[in-house]
Parts: C-alpha cells; sequence; structure tokens
C-alpha cells in the first residue's frame, strides 16, 4: 500500500510539471491549431538560464532565497522574450502557408535552441543549486519532500491563475474568440497579432516555471533535457484534447500518475519479463488506446475536417 | 510519352545517367567518405519517397516513419548475422523485410484510421518511439535485439560470390565496397521512382489525393478510405522496410540508437521542404538535406580557423544550428517547399491572391 502512495505522489509531482508544459502546447494550439515543436527547448532554456543567474548570485555569497527568485524571474522573461521571438521570426510569416510549413519551422528552431544551449553552456551535465530546504515528511508510510509539495501547490495556483485570466479577462475572451474564428474575431475589434503573441508569452512563462520546477525536482540539467520532456507534455495535452486548457492540464497529471504507477507495477504484471525502463512506452500506449476511443482525447471537441 | 522521346530530352536523359554513372568516381576523389555520404542520400531519397506516399499523397501526417527501417534494419540483421546464427541471402531477406514492415504498417495504420491531422501526428509519433524503446530493451529475458549495443557482423549484400563489401577489379577498373552499393541504391531508388510515379496518376493515387483533399467528399464519390488509407501505411511502410534492409547491410551494424525520432523528423523536413507530393521535389529534398549536414561537418570547421585563425565555436554544433537555421530560412521564403508541384503552386497564389 505505501509503495502505492509513493507512486501516487510521485506521479502527481511529475504530472504536474507536465501539465504546466503541456498548456503551453495547448494554448498555441488552441488558438492557431499549430504544434510549437519548439516548446520544450523553451522549458530546457529556462532551466539552464536559472542554473547561470542562481548559481552566480551564490557563488557571490547572497541568500539562496534571493537567488531563487532572480533566477525563476530570469528564466521567465528569458523565455518570454523567446517565446515572442519564435513567434515573429517562425510562426507570424507562415500564417497562411501550407499547413506542414510552419512545423518545419518549429522543429528547425528547436535544432537551432538546442545547438544554442549546447554552445552556450557546454553538453555535459550541469547541477541545479539547491534553491529549496531539503526537508522530509512522512505520510501514511510515504515519504516526500518539501519540493514535491511545493511543486505541486505552485502548478495549481498557476493553473487556476490562468484559468482565470482566460475566462474572467478581455485578453481571455479575445484568446478565446481568435481560437473558434480568427477573421470574425478581428472584425470585432480584437488585435489577432497581439493575442497569438500573448499565447506564445503566457506559454513560454509557464514553460519557464515548469523548467526551475524540473531542475529543483530533478537537480540536473542538460541541453537535451527538453525533448523528451516536450514530448510527453505534448502528448498529455493530446490525451486531454488538444486546445483544451483543463484536458491539458489533467492529461498532464493523468500521464504523470500513468507513468508512475506503470513503471512501478509493470515488473510484477508481466512477471518480470518488462522492466522500469519501459516507462516511456506507457505514454504512447496509453495516448493510442484513449485515442483508438475518443479520436479527439479524452475532453477534446471534434476537430473538423482540415487534413 | 512522346514528350520524353524528342530530342532535347533524349539528350538531358543521357547527360543525367553519364554523371549518375560517374559521380561515384567524381566523390571517390575526395575519400571514400564522399561515395558513403553520397549512399546515404540516395537510401534518404528512398525513404522521403516512401513517407511522401504516405503524408505527400495520401495526406496523413506520419512522425513515426523510421519505425519502419528500424523494422527492415532489424530483419534484415536478425537473419543474417551470427546473432542467430542465420546467414539467409539478401535477396530473400529483402522481401521478407519490406513484408514485416508493411504488417508494422498495417498495424499502426488499423488503430488510427479515425484520427485526423495532428492527433494522428502524434499516435505515429509514439508508435515510432514504443518500436525503438522495444528494441533498446528486448535483450532480457529473452535476447532478441542485443539492446542498446545492438547487432554487428551483418552479412554484406552478396551476388554468389560477389561481395559488395570489399575492392574488385571489373575490367580493369577497381570498385570498391561503398562504389558498389551506390550502383545497387541508384537501381533500387530508380525502382522506387519508377513506382512512385506510377502511382501518382493511377487510380489509387488519384483517390489519396482526394482523401487528403476532403477525406468525407472522397467517401461520398464512392472511396473506400479505409483500405486506401491503410493501403497508403502498408505501402509505405514496405519501402522504409527495403530500405532499413539496404542500411543494415551496407553499414554491418544495427543499433537502436539510427532510429530515434529525430531521425523520422528529418525524413518529414525532406518531404515538406522539397515540395510535398511533387516527387522531383522530394527527391531535391532528400538529397539537400542529407548532403547539408556532411558538408558542413567538412567546411564549418576549416572556415572558423581561414576566419578567426582559431575554433570559436564546437564546429558540431554550429553546423547542426546552421543546419536548423536554413529548416526555417528555406520554409520562410519557400513556404510550399523548393520545387512545389505546379499545381499545388497555383493552388497558393490564388489562396494568396483572394485573401
Amino acid at each position: 500500500m505505501d509503495i502505492f502512495l509513493q507512486q501516487i505522489i510521485n506521479g502527481l509531482v511529475q504530472g504536474s510539471i507536465y501539465a504546466l508544459v503541456a498548456l503551453g502546447y495547448t494554448m498555441v494550439y488552441g488558438i492557431m491549431g499549430l504544434i510549437n515543436f519548439a516548446h520544450g527547448e523553451v522549458v530546457m532554456i529556462g532551466t539552464l538560464v536559472t542554473i547561470s543567474v542562481a548559481g552566480f548570485m551564490i557563488k557571490a555569497g547572497m541568500p539562496v532565497m534571493l537567488a531563487g527568485m532572480a533566477g525563476l524571474t530570469a528564466a521567465v522573461l528569458v523565455c518570454m522574450a523567446l517565446g515572442w521571438g519564435l513567434e515573429r521570426i517562425a510562426y507570424r510569416p507562415l500564417r497562411n502557408a501550407p499547413r506542414l510549413t510552419p512545423l518545419i519551422t518549429a522543429i528547425g528552431m528547436s535544432i537551432v535552441l538546442q545547438n544554442v544551449a549546447m554552445i552556450v553552456w557546454g553538453r555535459n551535465y550541469l547541477t541545479f543549486p539547491p534553491l529549496l530546504p531539503k526537508m522530509d515528511f512522512e505520510f501514511a508510510g510515504a515519504n516526500f519532500t518539501a519540493v514535491q509539495v511545493i511543486i505541486v501547490a505552485v502548478s495549481a495556483l498557476t493553473m487556476g491563475g490562468l484559468l482565470f485570466l482566460v475566462y474572467r479577462t478581455k485578453l481571455g475572451m479575445a484568446m478565446r474568440a481568435t481560437s473558434q474564428n480568427p477573421a470574425v474575431a478581428s472584425l470585432m475589434g480584437v488585435n489577432i497579432n497581439r493575442v497569438i503573441a500573448a499565447a506564445f508569452i503566457i506559454g513560454s512563462a509557464l514553460g519557464a516555471l515548469a523548467g526551475v520546477m524540473v531542475g529543483t525536482y530533478y537537480e540536473i540539467a542538460h541541453y537535451q533535457m527538453g525533448f523528451m520532456l516536450g514530448l510527453k507534455a505534448f502528448t498529455a495535452a493530446v490525451l486531454g484534447g488538444i486546445g483544451n486548457l483543463a484536458g491539458a492540464m489533467l492529461g498532464g497529471i493523468l500521464l504523470g500518475l500513468i507513468e508512475a504507477l506503470g513503471a512501478g507495477y509493470i515488473g510484477d504484471l508481466t512477471g518480470g519479463f518488462l522492466g522500469s525502463h519501459y516507462q516511456d512506452i506507457f505514454a504512447f500506449l496509453v495516448l493510442i488506446v484513449v485515442l483508438m476511443f475518443k479520436p479527439s482525447g479524452l475532453f477534446g471537441e471534434k476537430t473538423g475536417d482540415r487534413a | 510519352m512522346s514528350k520524353w522521346l524528342n530530342p532535347r530530352s533524349l539528350f538531358g536523359i543521357a547527360l543525367i545517367t553519364v554523371a549518375l554513372l560517374a559521380l561515384p568516381f567524381v566523390a571517390a576523389m575526395g575519400g571514400q567518405a564522399w561515395v558513403r555520404i553520397l549512399n546515404f542520400a540516395i537510401l534518404y531519397v528512398f525513404l522521403a519517397l516512401g513517407l511522401n506516399i504516405v503524408v505527400g499523397f495520401a495526406g496523413l501526417l506520419d512522425l513515426g516513419y523510421i519505425a519502419f527501417y528500424a523494422v527492415g534494419a532489424y530483419t534484415y540483421a536478425l537473419l543474417a548475422s551470427p546473432h542467430f546464427g542465420l546467414h539467409l541471402p539478401f535477396w530473400v531477406i529483402l522481401p521478407i523485410g519490406a513484408m514485416v514492415a508493411c504488417f508494422f504498417g498495417v498495424l499502426l495504420g488499423s488503430p488510427t484510421l479515425k484520427l485526423r491531422g495532428d492527433y494522428l501526428a502524434i499516435v505515429t509519433l509514439g508508435f515510432g518511439e514504443i518500436v525503438r524503446i522495444f528494441m533498446n530493451n528486448l535483450n532480457a529475458p529473452i535476447n532478441i535485439t542485443n539492446g542498446a549495443q545492438g547487432i554487428t557482423l551483418i552479412d554484406p549484400v552478396a551476388i554468389g560470390d560477389f561481395k559488395f563489401s570489399n575492392t574488385t577489379q571489373i575490367l580493369g577498373v577497381s570498385l570498391s565496397g561503398p562504389q558498389k552499393y551506390y550502383y545497387l541504391l541508384l537501381a533500387l531508388a530508380l525502382l522506387v521512382i519508377v513506382i512512385n510515379l506510377r502511382l501518382q496518376n493511377s487510380r489509387i493515387g488519384r483517390a489519396w489525393q482526394a482523401i487528403r483533399e476532403d477525406e468525407i467528399a472522397a467517401k461520398a464519390v464512392g472511396i473506400n478510405t479505409r483500405n486506401l488509407k491503410l493501403l497508403a501505411f502498408a505501402m509505405g511502410a514496405s519501402f522504409g522496410g527495403v530500405a532499413g534492409g539496404v542500411f543494415s547491410a551496407m553499414q554491418g551494424f544495427v543499433s537502436p540508437e539510427s532510429f530515434s525520432l529525430i531521425e523520422s523528423i528529418m525524413i518529414l523536413a525532406m518531404v515538406v521542404l522539397g515540395g510535398m507530393g511533387h516527387i522531383p521535389g522530394v527527391i531535391l529534398g532528400a538529397v539537400l538535406l542529407s548532403i547539408l549536414p556532411e558538408a558542413l561537418r567538412y567546411g564549418v570547421g576549416p572556415l572558423q580557423m581561414a576566419v578567426f585563425g582559431k575554433m570559436l565555436v564546437d564546429p558540431e554544433s554550429l553546423r547542426m544550428l546552421i543546419f536548423g537555421l536554413a529548416l526555417v530560412l528555406v520554409m520562410r521564403f519557400k513556404p510550399a517547399g523548393l520545387w512545389p508541384s505546379p499545381e499545388r503552386k497555383r493552388e497558393l497564389q490564388d489562396a494568396g491572391a483572394a485573401k
């Protein structure tokens, strides 16, 4: 039982991170119908910027708390700028291009960002500075750390804030209108370009936050870390029904739970034939099974016939 | 056909034939490494044309195409290496590899028939990853794929005693291993190109294009969309499987590392960058994108030395950086690809004019 609870906690933490990253994908997709393949790289840049800024400040003897806040702020600002730049350079000029064209520029930007990161930060694994105090709690036989609690709490708060933004503010209304029909929205006085840029910027800020969380949780970072993380988060977004905010959140948490439980129990289930190194398979297997029965994800609306 | 028989185009065809035949000898002057690069360029033409059937003709976005290549490569590796002690001849394995890959194509295709657009893309991507993860881990408890170490000592292609791996003298001309593979690949690639050209304007090809443009309308005019979509997957997969078999024989070594997602993405980039659905465009895209990174590998380092007098940036990352930028810039200024089909170009212009 305690293993079960332990895996649930691990899954919840991992799932919160997936959910934050998945929101970045789903916001852009909901408004533009575009897979922003470079989003995972934005998350990676967020982590690495935090390492540089916070690491430098800690070395200079400043308090850890201050260094952590400065690192987070720097990461969010850099990623917001990056998101805005991505949209301007790689996506805006191609808004009327064939559908696969922006996909290829997104992949190109992803390769560019990875290699810029490799040039700037090198190809070795970097240690993430310990920004949060190490504290352990015990609950019903399962252990969890302060870091885990903070990750889940911060992502829950952030997601609440995002839902408020999208459903209760004017910008959110403009976003929803653009997502339904850009042409009509612009006739109603919505500045489409600004709305799309805002979606990219907000998504990237969430990505930066997720990047800092990944760093604090795993304590290492690498220029290639964004790829698999992005892939999983995108899977989560699709699982929940891409373009749907609540879907991305639930999809992310679901994916985290499935992975954690799957990795914990696959050995027992298959009599030791398959080990926990098959962890990465679950995400995709569950996705395929879910889409077989619900072709637009768990909470997605039926998509149109754009091929 | 008469279009092809006038003297000017005959002359052009003759010129291209001579150039293609002479190419491995020209490349060999720069070392056998360049012949290998050429071989890979042809292999990618092969793969890109296979993917073009799925993406370009039928409009099904497949991000896991490399899985079929992997299946073909592993089929060959398992049936012609000391790993299981089997040594079947190349010509027997090639159709087996194609069939196994074809089976996997249908396996992927059948549960995804209902999915559209990007949902299909992510499922195919997941499928590709699942195949790779299995190859990486199927070494225990029963050792099938030998895990991350991969399979070594794979038999080269051989026709009787004529082995493709070593250098031989034919009519006084010395032919190296890679050069022999070049001609084999060229012959296979020509076959694939002919099949593609014949498919494009066949009943099946036109049905695929109808599905690509509007699936519901295609269904309404009586096209069996289910079977045709499966056929597209199966056919694309078989080409991938054959390419995988040749890859395996040529390299003598396979490991899961060669079949990562980025490879699938590369092949897709070749198709889109060249001009989706247009065969000459796809060939151009494949050749360009497979040669560009290699050319940069040889060019970037010395260029830095010449300009700055020292290595400022790691040439490996610089070359991929340039490669990524090239992808972005080409798509930015040629949204329909470098060499789109005339109809597609017209459609885009009309769409632009209407705005």
